[in-house]
């Protein structure tokens, strides 16, 4: 239980947007950027997207390939475990179950490790990833994803706090087991659910 | 790269007790607060604050810790006050020597510096803050000759532990307005600020607002630095 700070009363002027999860607060127009690494200089000419691992069928699609699938979009809130959440977004692309039903996962298959042009990894349960609740999305509120937010696209997992959101996502390695990505070694939980608060490891 | 081991079971939320606040800047505060037991923390990771009002309402924020790692119970956060901040403001404005706040860490395992290694550290504004805690972890440590440090600041009005920061091992960049004996004209971070520091067997710590980040990586990038031996914290409104 938390102790009352003193000289604390909170600066609401109005009642708890319902959408907000506990500890997070609205930011508002502002999209902080909070990136590790330096922001990649992607081309789509050269930009591709992985399926691989357990698998039945290993599968690469190139930009144009990757646009040409249903497309699909996402309209909800999403967390930063930093805090802030950004409520009332539209984001563009393709969802990960198109993309997964191409390859075909091995009935072995339990986990997902996502990653980056840049390096990056993050691990998501597939069941996460799965049921119209992940995506690879390039757009965000109509436009191009820009780069600083991932662009020219990234992985979009909503309902788990952002950095599993993978900025300039190359791919999706299908796997036996959960194997930490980046932030995961790094002291953060390794599923994130923002209505659970499962910010560091241990939570 | 060596990772610690995460601890068994959540890091717990701790009373740490407010022993001393002192001013950076007119707009920049250091807290110095006092933990039941060692902070443990190591150079460049964070330490979360949470405000509850009577009600249960709670804010948190996530602040670097600004002193190097000494085994002792005490650190230091220093904050830069937001306007519309609700956390930042409140620490300026209300807390002071005496009062008890709630903190969880000490957080971060990447943008972290043991003492060991070559070292370029970066930083923006009030980006200084983790940094700092890498310099004065060297000074302590004898270390200085792994660390180079580089800060740019709008005017000497903006700098943090003006005081302290001179050194073989630092120099400071204005972009708007230096000092008057300053040969620099004021402006923007360039290659020739950092060619004499950059060390190809050296990590960069870049940290300051996003744009500063970019910035400052491309510069580096350019100077040779490969982008992976580079790590990047931006300080977005985080109130």
């Amino acid at each position: 239980m938390a102790e009352v700070t003193r000289g604390f009363f909170g600066r609401r002027k109005t009642a708890r947007d319902g959408r907000l999860p506990p500890g997070q607060y609205d930011v508002g127009d502002d999209w902080p950027v909070l990136t590790a690494e330096v922001t990649p200089k992607l081309s789509t000419d050269t930009w591709t997207f992985a399926v691989e691992g357990l698998v039945e069928r290993p599968r690469t699609w190139t930009w144009d390939e990757i646009r040409a699938l249903p497309p699909s979009t996402y309209a909800g809130d999403i967390h930063c475990v930093t805090t802030w959440s950004k409520l009332g977004v539209t984001f563009g692309g393709v969802s990960v179950d198109t993309l997964l039903e191409a390859a075909g996962p091995l009935p072995a298959a339990t986990h997902g490790l996502a990653f980056s042009h840049t390096g990056y990894t993050t691990n998501l349960p597939l069941a996460d990833v799965t049921g119209g609740r992940a995506w690879v999305a390039w757009e965000f509120g109509g436009a191009p994803l820009p780069v600083d937010h991932g662009g020219p696209a990234r992985l979009l997992v909503p309902h788990l706090y952002f950095w599993k959101s993978a900025k300039w996502v190359a791919g999706l390695r299908l796997l036996d087991h959960d194997e930490a990505g980046f932030w995961e070694r790094n002291g953060y939980h390794d599923r994130g659910d923002p209505w659970l608060e499962q910010r560091y490891q241990g939570d | 790269m060596p990772t610690p081991a995460p601890p068994a079971g959540p890091i717990p939320w701790q009373t740490a007790r407010v022993v001393a606040v002192r001013a950076e800047t007119p707009r920049a505060k250091t807290f110095r607060l006092a933990l039941p037991g060692p902070s443990g923390h190591r150079a460049g990771q964070h330490y979360v604050v949470r405000l509850t009002a009577p009600d249960g309402y709670t804010a948190s924020r996530s602040y670097s810790v600004a002193s190097a790692p000494d085994g002792s119970p005490e650190f230091e956060l220093t904050v830069e006050r937001l306007e519309d901040g609700e956390v930042s403001t409140f620490l300026h404005d209300v807390v002071e020597p005496g009062d008890d706040l709630e903190v969880r860490g000490p957080i971060g395992g990447w943008f972290v510096w043991d003492g060991e290694t070559p070292a370029l550290l970066v930083g923006g504004g009030s980006g200084i803050v983790p940094l700092m805690a890498m310099l004065r972890l060297a000074r302590a440590t004898q270390r200085s000759a792994l660390v180079r440090m580089v800060i740019s600041v709008r005017s000497p009005g903006d700098l943090y532990y003006a005081d302290e920061l001179p050194g073989p091992e630092t120099a400071v960049v204005y972009t708007r307005q230096a000092p008057e004996a300053t040969a620099r004209p004021p402006g923007r971070l360039t290659a020739d600020d950092l060619a004499g520091v950059v060390r190809p067997d050296a990590t960069g710590y870049i940290c300051g607002s996003s744009g500063f980040a970019d910035h400052a990586s491309d510069v580096l990038v350019g100077l040779g630095l490969p982008a992976e031996r580079i790590r990047v914290e931006r300080f977005g409104p985080s109130g």
